[in-house]
């Protein structure tokens, strides 16, 4: 390489995507720079005006317009434009204009082709919106280990399987000699007909249970049951099962849901294995299931106190070993709702049995399993319609209060809205329940709405969850009846809006404004997650999660073809980065908050962002569209 | 030259009429621009070279750059550079100030080896330089060495038209009056003035990539592209 051109290489290099092709490719494209200083204030691309080179800012800043004028965007030096049109019609879509004295650089077609041809990664970053921003996910998604790891490989020898016939004595001494700490228990094939599978030898059995070294304590000894009791007797029928090809994830989670730690592992219908929860722990050490593990085993809200710590660590841990968004929300959420549930029966212990039955409901992150290390309570009860005032009330106010504070003393800040479960109003039986949400459905006010969309994020955590699904069935039979209501809550998820993008230090707003920091949760995932709810309200979804709502809604034509993955592909991405800026945070011993500061986005970072952020903005004027404020 | 007496273009006219060296003979014979064309319409080279010092009759030319240029565009795959062996010895000194080495200077060819190429790249092209008192003169001796006749054409010259801003009107005055230095008008310290970035400087190639630069850039900031090239040359 000629040293004269080592400046302009050497600059290209450092900015994306330049920064990711071959040397060759690098020298290549230098080689045939063209140049050309604009003084500030002077056009660079007429809108419409053939294009034929992808420009590139050497240094100075240039703001981009939208067709009708308005501002789309504000780059500096490294920063590329012009590849729409060139990718597209050869015209120019966007009209650019030097806001500084600028010297571009000039990349001619031929070269621009070639990069394309030649390199993936910097055909992906310059191709239409989304793609990038698409195949970055993937990317992460492909890094996580976790994701694509097959419990096959974690089971070190084969299951130890026994008739329902032996007795419990013969079971207890195979277990002693074979070193394991469970069994499979099997059935003459036409005990359990979906459950048939055919041996090495041929033969042919079903699988009906598992016996654990838990149940000999639980199932034979404390109920005085002898050593030649059957097997079959003591078994739970049907263990929850998993096939091989499932990843450690699913495992894990599985384990988490059923609170069970033997995991009967099959191919197709034969066992090949069982997992255990330590294998799972060894594999994966900084498991959230230690910790779910440790919540249920505390006794008083003084010790889940200190176990705040420890999720700050796990959720460090995770995220630096590559779990995605989904993933960490799912563990922070069950580690809430192991919080919750072991407060309750702390409560239940202290207060002794409810008087009449109740459900414990999350709304807002919990319910949608998307709770980050920062997340504050939104919880609420719901009693049976037996439930008397006078009598009654005394005792769900104390438990209320002892969950509240409990989980103000475990990290997770009272709501300042005052959705909780100790504020009289959300603490009512399931008829008022109902009133409550067919009233905000067929009576919309968007006023009032502002402060209870929160609620139609709804789950069940303890007690009795139909009386939730109850009340989740009423919501997603009735929100899609009612386009005044969808309007109104359109209407509360177009408050919120993403800035432009980033522009040197600052944070550029629409209007050109500069701000020093920007809170991703109000201005990213938050107007996200409200306009993915109001769709899968009006398609009659009935997921809580904005990922699964999304599958729900792409089942359906209400979004164009692609808008769906989108969207989520933008969702994964702002989370991610907010995920990503409070491990920061905590690593570097502060407290972790939603802002953050232009200076620590990378470049790639910069350029997702900004596109995940048009995504939003584009999802938003749809929803403006398609949900038109009616007869207001 | 004096613009009265006689015009380029029949300066031009005249030489072509009478050179013997076929390079210059196509040179002149190309012509020169009317005075009056604009500067957008002119097609231009930046030309800067290296020497051993600064006296055209003892010092001699160690390398040139060149690289052809309009208002539009600087084209970089235009762009030529040579290396060129000196008839009297390389001092240590302008060894390191140019970071050219010995043994790039022994393979390399003599003055007269790239001149027809040189003349070509040339012919139709006003020449722009930082400081035409070096380009000018070491240009003509050294092809009058070569070809027994010598070369005289139009030249832009960026820091005179730096001087023009720079160096005069009021604040210069006052400048003087409270003994204050002048602002400099070397080709670093001029390009930061329109915000043209740092380059490594003192290498013949990169520096007449500078002086395209900033020609455009003094054009974009003082000048109109209608401006007639009368204007900027000298």
């Amino acid at each position: 390489m000629d040293v004269e051109l080592l400046e302009i290489r050497d600059h290209m290099g450092r900015f994306p995507p330049f920064d990711g092709i071959s040397d060759d490719l690098l020298d290549a494209a230098a080689e045939q720079v063209e140049i050309r200083y604009f003084k500030a204030g002077t056009d660079i691309l007429l809108l419409n005006a053939p294009i034929h080179e992808l420009c590139y800012i050497r240094s100075g800043a240039v703001e981009i317009y939208r067709r009708g004028g308005d501002l789309y965007n504000r780059l500096s030096e490294g920063d590329i434009f012009g590849h729409f049109g060139l990718l597209r019609s050869h015209q120019v879509r966007f009209p650019a204009r030097a806001l500084e004295d600028s010297l571009i650089y000039f990349i001619p077609e031929a070269v621009f082709n070639r990069l394309c041809d030649e390199d993936e990664s910097f055909a992906d970053f310059v191709e239409a919106e989304g793609s990038r921003l698409k195949s970055t996910v993937e990317q992460q998604h492909k890094e996580n280990d976790m994701m694509i790891t097959r419990v096959r490989k974690l089971l070190t020898r084969s299951p130890v399987m026994l008739t329902a016939d032996e007795t419990v004595q013969t079971a207890a001494q195979r277990m002693s000699e074979e070193s394991v700490s469970s069994v499979l228990v099997l059935e003459r094939p036409e005990h359990l007909p979906e459950r048939v599978f055919t041996d090495a030898n041929g033969h042919s059995h079903s699988l009906v249970g598992i016996l654990t070294d838990r149940d000999f304590r639980t199932r034979v000894l404390a109920q005085g049951l002898p050593p030649d009791t059957r097997i079959g007797d003591v078994i739970s029928p049907k263990p929850i099962t998993l096939q091989s090809d499932a990843s450690v994830y699913e495992a894990m989670l599985s384990m988490l849901r059923n609170n069970i730690h033997h995991l009967p592992i099959l191919k197709r219908r034969r066992p090949v294995g069982v997992l255990h929860l330590s294998d799972i722990i060894r594999y994966e050490t900084h498991s959230s299931l230690y910790l779910v593990n440790n919540i249920f085993n505390h006794q008083s809200v003084k010790g889940l106190g200190h176990l705040s710590a420890d999720v700050r660590a796990a959720f460090v841990r995770m995220v630096n070993e590559g779990a995605n968004s989904h993933m960490v929300g799912q563990a922070l959420s069950t580690i809430g709702r192991s919080f919750t549930r072991r407060l309750l029966e702390l409560a239940e212990e202290q207060l002794g049995p409810p008087p009449v039955p109740y459900a414990f409901m999350a709304m807002g992150s919990m319910a949608r399993n998307e709770q980050t290390v920062l997340s504050d309570q939104d919880n609420a009860l719901v009693l049976d319609d037996g439930y008397d005032p006078e009598q009654h009330g005394d005792y769900f106010r104390a438990m209320a209060k002892f969950v509240c504070d409990g989980l103000a003393i475990c990290g997770y800040t009272y709501c300042k809205g005052g959705i909780m479960a100790t504020n009289p109003k959300w603490c009512q039986p399931l008829s008022v329940w109902k009133r409550y949400f067919s009233e905000w459905i067929m009576h919309p006010n968007a006023e009032r709405l502002l402060n209870s969309s929160i609620f139609f994020d709804l789950d069940a955590v303890h007690g009795e969850e139909h009386f939730v699904e109850q009340l989740q069935d009423l919501v997603a039979t009735k929100a899609s009846q009612h386009p005044k209501f969808l309007a109104a809550m359109a209407r509360n998820a177009l408050l919120r809006t993403p800035p432009l993008g980033f522009f040197r230090t600052f944070v550029m707003e629409k209007d050109g404004k500069h701000n020093n920091s920007i809170n991703l949760k109000r201005r990213g995932t938050a107007p996200m997650i409200d306009l993915i709810r109001i769709h899968a309200l009006a398609c009659g979804s009935r997921a809580q999660n904005s990922f699964e709502r999304l599958n729900d809604i792409s089942e359906t034509a209400l979004l164009a073809p692609g808008i769906s993955d989108r969207i989520r592909y933008a969702l994964e991405f702002i989370s991610m980065v907010r995920i990503r800026h409070q491990v920061i945070d905590l690593q570097e011993d502060r407290e972790p908050d939603n802002n953050i500061e232009p200076e620590n986005v990378s470049d790639t970072e910069r350029h997702n962002l900004k596109e995940a952020f048009q995504v939003l903005s584009s999802a938003q004027k749809f929803l403006k569209f398609r949900y038109p404020m009616s007869g207001r | 030259m004096t613009k009265n007496a006689i015009s380029w273009s029949e300066y031009y006219a005249a030489r072509a009429a009478e050179v013997q060296d076929s390079a210059l003979q196509h040179f002149f014979a190309h012509g020169c621009p009317e005075p009056d064309t604009p500067i957008q319409d002119i097609p231009m080279v930046a030309l800067d070279m290296e020497t051993t010092g600064l006296d055209s009759h003892r010092h001699a030319i160690v390398s040139v750059g060149i690289q052809p240029f309009t208002l539009d565009r600087i084209r970089l795959s235009e762009r030529r550079y040579w290396v060129l062996r000196p008839p009297r010895p390389l001092s240590s000194k302008s060894i390191t100030f140019h970071r050219i080495t010995h043994s790039e200077i022994a393979e390399a060819p003599d003055f007269n080896d790239i001149l027809d190429e040189l003349l070509n790249q040339l012919t139709g092209h006003i020449p722009v330089v930082h400081f035409a008192n070096i380009e000018r003169p070491f240009l003509d001796s050294a092809i009058k060495d070569r070809r027994g006749e010598g070369l005289r054409c139009p030249m832009i010259d960026t820091m005179a038209i730096e001087a023009r801003f720079e160096r005069r009107g009021w604040r210069t005055l006052w400048s003087r009056l409270v003994g204050r230095q002048p602002s400099s008008i070397r080709l670093h310290d001029s390009r930061n003035r329109y915000g043209l970035p740092v380059y490594q400087a003192h290498h013949a190639l990169t520096d007449a990539l500078a002086t395209a630069e900033l020609f455009q850039a003094q054009v974009a900031t003082h000048f109109s592209p209608d401006t007639p090239i009368s204007e900027f040359w000298g």
